[in-house]
């Protein structure tokens, strides 16, 4: 029987595969309390980036969180590649908006980015040649034996992705990820990111607050609204590829989803 | 240099006086030597080896027993730690076994080992675990969550994880613990030898005390605190070198 709805949900209404599949999912932190989500459903589809966007205290992190399996949902089925989501996993990779406190500081830039492959990569030399290549990928072969306190922000957030995308994920789940970097290594990063997005075709969830952010980043953007967290609206991104920081925020299509999303924002 | 001839100003004016009175015969009491004979005492003692060689029982049991305790306090105390309903039901448990002083085991551990290393050894291992145990269940509840949710998504087991993430990440904290419980293991190997164990530098107390050599029981007392200053210093230095660890605190 669950096989047979497990078929159903792998492929979206319009027929792509699907990567997560979220059934009217609800999370309630106490029993007595509100929830933090209600009746949630959206796909995202395999390959996709899908930018989650919302106002703050609409449940966001919840909801990511929930998709890394470090939090289960109080109602509903959430299930990633037809299954059900019971606990964290390997395959769904999680980068956390606190890059200080996700990074071991007693290990350098290489070996924070080791600590994924060390069980899956037994042999050293392989292991360290996967590491450096990593590094070098994410810009910080200089810092390789660095500490993450001797870094900035930027390349700390650096490290985080790049332990995330060596631990070879299914999906990355970002949560703010660039939420607390300054407005230059932002639009930097941002482009790192879609570079790497194009080159591995991994589906990414990206959550953020910034509207600008999330259209020139998702092929489709879901918005939240609070109290409880809702899903408002989801819209299909249909800015060309590779986007440019400077064309694509200027493309009229651009400055109309910015405009139709602001007002759903300033509507709730 | 002015200041430390401030700072020798009064231990120097202490041992002449002492050193005077006790010469001239104004202070004579059989407990009581004085700073040249106590000197000499130790220099004997050095000089024939005996006072190395209980030196060398006392530290293989305190360090011995220091080192059991410390292993199983770590392992306790990062169970605890990593899961609050066993330590919610095992707390009690250990509070009242926590209550029972060491000492008071002596005579359980000398039926359980007979005299000798093991017996000493096992009741420092006891009295050193508590130290060490508490503080890395309190380094353990300490450590940041986002990294045991990193761990998490890592899919490490108990083992792995505790290698990896818990144990370097609480280190520092831990350290504060064994260097408590290292003082505890000199105390009460000491006290051990002086209770009922025939070796060591607390046996060596006792045979000077029944001797009536109190110059020699001086020296060894003296000798007793210049290794618990070592020792403390060694375990400081031992810590030092880590301090890419120390980074996380």
């Amino acid at each position: 029987m669950t096989l047979a709805s497990t078929k159903g949900d792998r492929h979206g209404a319009d027929g792509a595969p699907v990567a997560v599949s979220l059934r009217k999912v609800g999370v309630t932190y106490s029993p007595i309390g509100r929830p933090v989500l209600e009746d949630i459903s959206f796909d995202v589809r395999e390959g996709e980036f899908l930018s989650i966007v919302g106002p703050s205290g609409c449940g966001k992190t919840t909801l990511l969180r929930m998709l890394a399996g470090l939090l289960r949902p109080t109602t509903g089925d959430a299930l990633f590649n037809g299954a059900p989501i019971i606990g964290p996993s390997r395959e769904r990779a999680i980068v956390f908006q606190d890059y200080t406190n996700a990074l071991l500081p007693w290990r350098t830039v290489s070996g924070n980015v080791a600590l994924a492959l060390e069980k899956t990569v037994p042999v050293k030399a392989e292991r360290d040649a996967k590491v450096a290549a990593l590094v070098a990928k994410m810009g910080l072969a200089h810092a390789a034996d660095r500490f993450p306190t001797q870094l900035s922000g930027g390349m700390q957030q650096r490290v985080q992705i790049a332990r995330c995308l060596s631990q070879e994920p299914r999906i990355m789940l970002m949560d703010e990820p660039f939420g607390a970097l300054d407005a230059m290594t932002r639009q930097t990063l941002q482009d790192e990111l879609l570079a790497l997005a194009a080159e591995r075709r991994t589906t990414t969830v990206f959550i953020t607050h910034d509207l600008e952010e999330a259209i020139y980043l998702g092929d489709r953007v879901t918005v939240l609204s609070a109290n409880p967290g809702r899903i408002a609206e989801v819209i299909e991104v249909d800015l060309p590829r590779p986007r440019n920081q400077l064309t694509t925020r200027e493309d009229p299509r651009f400055l109309a989803h910015r405009h139709h999303l602001f007002g759903l924002l300033q509507g709730h | 240099m002015n200041r430390l001839a401030r700072g020798a100003l009064m231990p120097v004016l202490f041992l002449s006086f002492w050193e005077i009175a006790a010469k001239s015969g104004w202070l004579v009491y059989e407990s009581l030597s004085w700073p040249s004979a106590i000197f000499l005492a130790g220099m004997g003692a050095l000089a024939d080896g005996s006072i190395l060689l209980s030196t060398w029982q006392t530290c293989q049991a305190a360090l011995l027993g220091l080192f059991i305790g410390s292993c199983i306090g770590i392992l306790l105390g990062a169970i605890l730690g990593l899961w609050a309903p066993v330590a919610r039901m095992a707390g009690p448990t250990f509070d009242a076994l926590r209550a029972i002083p060491s000492i008071a085991l002596m005579p359980l551990f000398l039926l359980m080992f007979g005299w000798g290393l093991s017996m000493e050894a096992a009741v420092v291992a006891y009295a050193c675990t508590w130290p060490v145990l508490i503080a890395t269940w309190a380094a353990v509840r300490g450590v940041e969550p986002r990294l045991l949710e990193v761990a998490d998504v890592l899919e490490m087991r108990f083992g792995e994880r505790l290698r990896k993430i818990v144990l370097p990440a609480a280190l520092v904290r831990i350290n504060v613990g064994v260097r408590i419980a290292l003082g505890v293991a000199l105390v009460v190997a000491v006290t051990v030898e002086i209770a009922v164990n025939p070796r060591g530098l607390g046996y060596s107390l006792v045979l000077a005390q029944q001797s009536l050599k109190a110059d020699l029981m001086y020296a060894q007392i003296l000798w007793l605190a210049l290794i618990g200053y070592l020792l403390n210093a060694a375990l400081k230095t031992i810590e030092a070198p880590g301090g890419g660890a120390g980074r996380g605190a």
